[in-house]
C-alpha cells in the first residue's frame, strides 16, 4: 500500500474505516479527492455549516462524476442548503457548468439538458441532477419518477439529511420516526416524528427497472466514489442515494459528520447496496454491528428519547426493529462477499 | 403555400418550420391539437433535429424546457388554462433566467368550476411574470406570431408567450398561409443562445440573490420589456419585408381614422367588433373604430395613448375578471389614458366561452356612448340567476356549490326538486 516514490511509510489516523486515503497511499488506491489533480468541482469558501456532511458528498460525488466524465459535467441543482450555500450572489463555488431553477424541478431540469445534448449529438457531456431529500423524495417526486419512467440519460443524487434542512429543520418524507424536527417538536405523547410507513425512495427507484440505484455514505467515501464511478460508465436513469448528517439539524457534533453517518450503516438503519434493473446485486456487509441506540444517543434530535427519568425503551426497540428488518432483507451480517 | 386547415395544425405546423430541438409538452384542451400535431412530424421525422420530449406534467414540460434552452437548443412548449397555472412556479423562473422559450397558451378558463371553454383568464395569472404576451387576432397571425416570436425571444433572451384563443381559434379550420422553410430560414437565423451551460466555459446559471441586488435584477427584466416594445414593431416590419404581409407589432387599428369612439380588445373577439364597427359606421354613420392590441406584455403605452388621444370616448372589450377589482385589462387602458380626461367603459364578455354577439356588442357600444352605463359591464350576464342564487344565500346562510346550484336551476328539466343528485 505504500507509494513506490515515497519512503516515508504510511499512516492511518481513522484504523479500521474505509475513510482512511491521504497521499501516501498507492496511487491506484487513492481516492479521486486526494490526487493532486483532483478537479475541486465546488471549491471552498462556500458557506455551508461545519461539519456539514452535504458539502462533503456533493464534493466526493461531483469530483468522482467529474472524473468519469474526462471533465465534461453538467449539474442541475434542486434549491436547497447545497445550492444556497455555494452560490451567494456574486460568488459561486461551482467550477463546473451549473444551473439552479427551482425547489421541485431538477429532475425535469435534467432531463431538458440531456434532451439537448442527445438533439445536439454531443455524446461527450454528460449530466448529474442533485438535491436534499425534500426535493427528491417530496416536492420533486414526481419529475423524478418521471425521468425515471422514460429512463433519461441522468445520473440524480439525492443528498439525505433527513429533513428540510435549509428552511429551518422541518419534517421531510425522508425523516426517520422519532426524530425531532420544527414541525415535528419533541413534546406531546408521541414526541418527535411520527412513526409510520416511511417513504423509501432507493426502493422505488429500483421499482421503476432503472439501470442502476444505490445507497452510499459519507462515511465510506471510496464506497461513493466507486458507485458515482461505475453510475457514470452506465446510460440512462441512475440513481445514487447518499447519507448526509447535518450537524445543525440532527444536533451531533461538527466533527461528528462521518462517525454519526458510519453508525447509521453499521445498526443497519442505513444499508448500503447497489441495484441494477430492479434486483439487488451488491449489499456492503456490516463489520461491526452496533445496536441503534448507539447512533440514536450522538444526536439531540433524538435526546427525548433517553430522558434520564424516563428512557423511551418501547420507542427505541421499535426503532431497533427498523434496523433488524434492514438486517434480515438484506442479509448485512451475512458472509462479506469477495 | 394557402391551405385549409385547423388553426392548431397550422401552429404547429408554424412551429415545425422554426426547427425547434427540444419540445416539451403535456396535453390540456385546447392546446392537445398543436402537440399532438408536433409529436407525429418528430415521430414521421419530418421535423428533424427535434427531441419530443413526453413529460408526466405541465410544470414538467416547462422545467425541461428551461433546462434544454439553458443547455442551448432552441425549446418550446404550449399549455392552456390549469396547466400554465401547474407551471406557474416555472413561468417567472424561465423568464428570470432570461431564456428565449416559445410557448403557445391556447387560452382557457380557469376553474372552479372547470370549464375548457375560451376567455383570457389564463394569461392574465401570468401577467406579471416577465414573459412577453403577445395575442394572435386570427389564425393567420397566430401562425405568423410564433415565427416572429422565436426572433423575438432570442434577439432579447427573453422567453414569450404566444396566446392563441382555445377553440375559436385553435379549433377554427380557415384558408391559411403557410410560408416556405426557406421563407422562415431566411428571417430566422439559428439559436445562439446568450448564456449557455457549456463545459468550456463553465458558467453558473440561477444564483441566489439578495437584498443587494435582486431589484437591479427585476429592473433590468423590466428594462427588457421596455426594449421589446422597440424591437416587437421593428420585427414586425422585417416579417413584412420577409413574407409580404403585416403581422405582429404592438397594436392594429380598424378604422381609427377620425373616429370618436374606439373599442380595445385583445385576441380573436376584434373579429366580431370590426363587423359591428362595419355595421355601426354603414347603417348609422357612427364615427367608430378599433385597436387590438397584440402585445400585452410589455403594454404599449404610448402608443396606445397617441391613437387615443383624439378620441371622445374609448371602450375596452375584454375577456377576463380581475376579481375584486373589475376587469384586467382596464387598468392598463387607463394608465395610458392618463391625465386624458376621457369616458371609458370596460364589458367584460365571453368568460369560460360564452358567445360574444355583435348585438351585444352594439348595444353595450351605445350604450357606452350615451355614458349611461356602469363599469365594468357584465356583457349578457344573467341577472335573475344571480339575484336567485344571491337570494338563496341569503336565506340558507350559507354558501354551497354554487355552480351546481345553478345548473340545478337551469337545466333542462326546469329547476329539480331539491335532494336529487346528478
Ligand atoms: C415551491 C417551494 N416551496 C418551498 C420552498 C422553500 N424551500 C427551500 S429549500 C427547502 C428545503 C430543502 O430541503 P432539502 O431538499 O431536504 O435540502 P436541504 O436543504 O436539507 O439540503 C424548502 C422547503 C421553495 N424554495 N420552493
Ligand atoms: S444546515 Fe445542515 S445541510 Fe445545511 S449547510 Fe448546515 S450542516 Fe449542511
Amino acid at each position: 500500500m505504500t507509494d513506490a516514490s515515497s519512503d516515508q511509510p504510511v499512516k492511518f489516523y481513522q484504523k479500521g474505516t474505509y475513510t482512511v486515503s491521504n497521499r501516501l497511499v498507492d496511487a491506484r488506491n487513492r481516492l479521486v479527492q486526494s490526487s493532486m489533480d483532483r478537479n475541486n468541482s465546488l471549491t471552498c469558501g462556500h458557506r455551508a455549516c461545519q461539519g456539514c456532511g452535504e458539502a462533503l458528498g456533493a464534493r466526493y460525488a461531483v469530483d468522482a462524476a467529474m472524473r468519469a466524465s474526462n471533465n465534461q459535467l453538467i449539474a442541475v441543482n434542486a434549491t436547497g442548503c447545497l445550492e444556497v450555500f455555494t452560490t451567494p450572489y456574486p460568488e459561486t463555488s461551482w467550477q463546473i457548468p451549473w444551473v439552479h431553477s427551482l425547489f421541485g424541478n431538477a429532475p425535469a431540469v435534467a432531463s431538458g439538458v440531456a434532451a439537448a445534448l442527445r438533439v445536439k449529438g454531443d455524446k461527450r457531456v454528460r449530466v448529474i441532477a442533485q438535491g436534499g431529500d425534500g426535493g427528491t423524495t417530496d416536492i420533486g417526486f414526481g419529475c423524478l419518477s418521471g425521468m425515471f419512467e422514460r429512463n433519461d440519460d441522468v445520473l440524480y443524487i439525492c443528498y439525505d439529511n433527513q429533513a428540510y434542512m435549509n428552511t429551518g429543520v422541518q419534517r421531510s418524507s425522508a425523516t426517520p420516526p422519532a426524530a425531532r424536527t420544527a414541525t415535528t417538536p419533541a413534546v406531546g405523547d408521541e414526541p418527535g416524528n411520527v412513526f409510520g410507513t416511511g417513504k423509501n425512495v432507493p426502493r422505488i427507484a429500483m421499482a421503476h427497472g432503472i439501470p442502476y440505484v444505490a445507497t452510499a455514505s459519507v462515511a465510506n467515501l471510496k464506497d461513493l466514489e466507486y458507485k458515482v464511478f461505475k453510475a457514470m460508465g452506465i446510460h440512462g436513469a441512475r440513481y445514487i442515494h447518499i447519507s448526509v448528517p447535518c450537524p445543525l439539524g440532527w444536533g451531533s457534533a461538527p466533527q461528528d459528520t462521518v462517525r454519526v453517518a458510519r453508525m447509521a450503516v453499521e445498526c443497519g438503519l442505513y444499508p448500503l447496496y447497489e441495484a441494477e434493473f430492479g434486483e439487488v446485486t451488491n449489499v456492503h456487509k456490516i463489520r461491526r454491528p452496533v445496536p441503534v441506540q448507539e447512533y440514536l444517543i450522538l444526536q439531540k434530535r433524538f435526546a427525548h428519547l433517553f430522558r434520564k427519568d424516563k428512557p423511551d425503551t418501547k420507542r427505541i426497540k421499535a426503532i431497533q426493529d427498523m434496523a433488524d428488518a434492514n438486517i434480515k432483507r438484506f442479509n448485512l451480517l451475512g458472509e462479506a462477499a469477495s | 403555400m394557402l391551405k385549409q386547415i385547423e388553426g392548431s395544425q397550422a401552429v404547429a405546423e408554424a412551429i415545425a418550420l422554426c426547427r425547434p430541438q427540444v419540445i416539451c409538452a403535456y396535453p390540456i384542451t385546447p392546446q392537445t391539437h398543436i402537440v399532438e400535431g408536433l409529436a407525429a412530424l418528430v415521430k414521421a421525422k419530418q421535423l428533424q433535429g427535434c427531441e419530443f420530449v413526453n413529460v408526466e406534467s405541465e410544470f414538467a414540460a416547462l422545467s425541461g424546457v428551461i433546462g434544454s434552452s439553458a443547455a442551448g437548443a432552441r425549446s418550446y412548449t404550449a399549455t392552456s388554462s390549469q396547466g400554465l397555472l401547474f407551471m406557474a412556479e416555472a413561468v417567472y423562473n424561465a423568464s428570470g433566467l432570461g431564456l428565449p422559450i416559445v410557448m403557445t397558451l391556447g387560452n382557457r378558463a380557469i376553474g372552479a368550476p372547470i370549464n375548457i371553454w375560451n376567455d383570457h383568464s389564463d394569461s392574465m395569472a401570468m401577467r406579471d411574470s416577465g414573459w412577453i404576451q403577445i395575442f394572435a387576432e386570427t389564425n393567420q397571425e397566430a401562425v405568423d406570431l410564433h415565427i416572429l416570436a422565436f426572433r423575438l425571444a432570442e434577439e432579447l433572451s427573453c422567453p414569450v408567450m404566444v396566446c392563441v384563443d382555445g377553440f375559436i381559434l385553435t379549433h377554427a379550420y380557415e384558408r391559411i398561409d403557410i410560408p416556405t422553410q426557406e421563407q422562415v430560414d431566411a428571417f430566422l437565423p439559428p439559436y445562439e443562445p446568450v448564456q449557455v451551460l457549456d463545459t468550456k466555459e463553465p458558467v453558473s446559471i440561477g444564483a441566489m440573490v439578495g437584498p443587494d441586488a435582486f431589484a437591479e435584477v427585476r429592473y433590468l427584466a423590466h428594462h427588457k420589456q421596455m426594449r421589446a416594445l422597440e424591437l416587437i414593431p421593428a420585427i414586425g416590419a422585417d416579417f413584412e419585408r420577409h413574407f409580404g404581409r403585416k403581422s405582429g407589432g404592438l397594436i392594429h387599428h380598424y378604422r381609427t381614422e377620425g373616429a370618436e369612439v374606439v373599442v380595445v380588445a385583445l385576441g380573436s373577439v376584434n373579429g366580431t367588433i370590426k363587423d359591428v364597427i362595419d355595421d355601426m359606421r354603414t347603417e348609422e354613420n357612427i364615427p367608430i373604430g378599433s385597436i387590438s392590441i397584440c402585445s400585452f406584455r410589455p403594454f404599449p403605452l404610448a402608443a396606445l395613448r397617441e391613437s387615443l388621444k383624439d378620441v371622445k370616448c374609448v371602450i375596452v372589450v375584454e375577456k377576463s375578471l380581475d376579481v375584486g377589482l373589475g376587469g384586467a385589462v382596464d387598468p392598463n387602458v387607463r394608465m395610458a389614458l392618463r391625465g386624458l380626461a376621457k369616458p371609458l367603459f370596460t364589458a367584460i364578455a365571453g368568460l369560460g366561452g360564452r358567445p360574444i354577439t355583435k348585438n351585444s356588442l352594439r348595444n353595450f357600444f351605445k350604450q357606452a356612448m350615451k355614458g349611461e352605463l356602469d363599469t365594468p359591464h357584465f356583457l349578457d350576464l344573467d341577472w335573475a340567476v344571480v339575484n336567485r342564487e344571491l337570494e338563496r344565500g341569503r336565506k340558507t346562510r350559507r354558501s354551497g356549490p354554487i355552480a351546481e346550484n345553478i345548473l340545478r336551476d337551469i337545466g333542462p328539466g326546469g329547476p329539480l326538486a331539491g335532494g336529487e343528485s346528478s
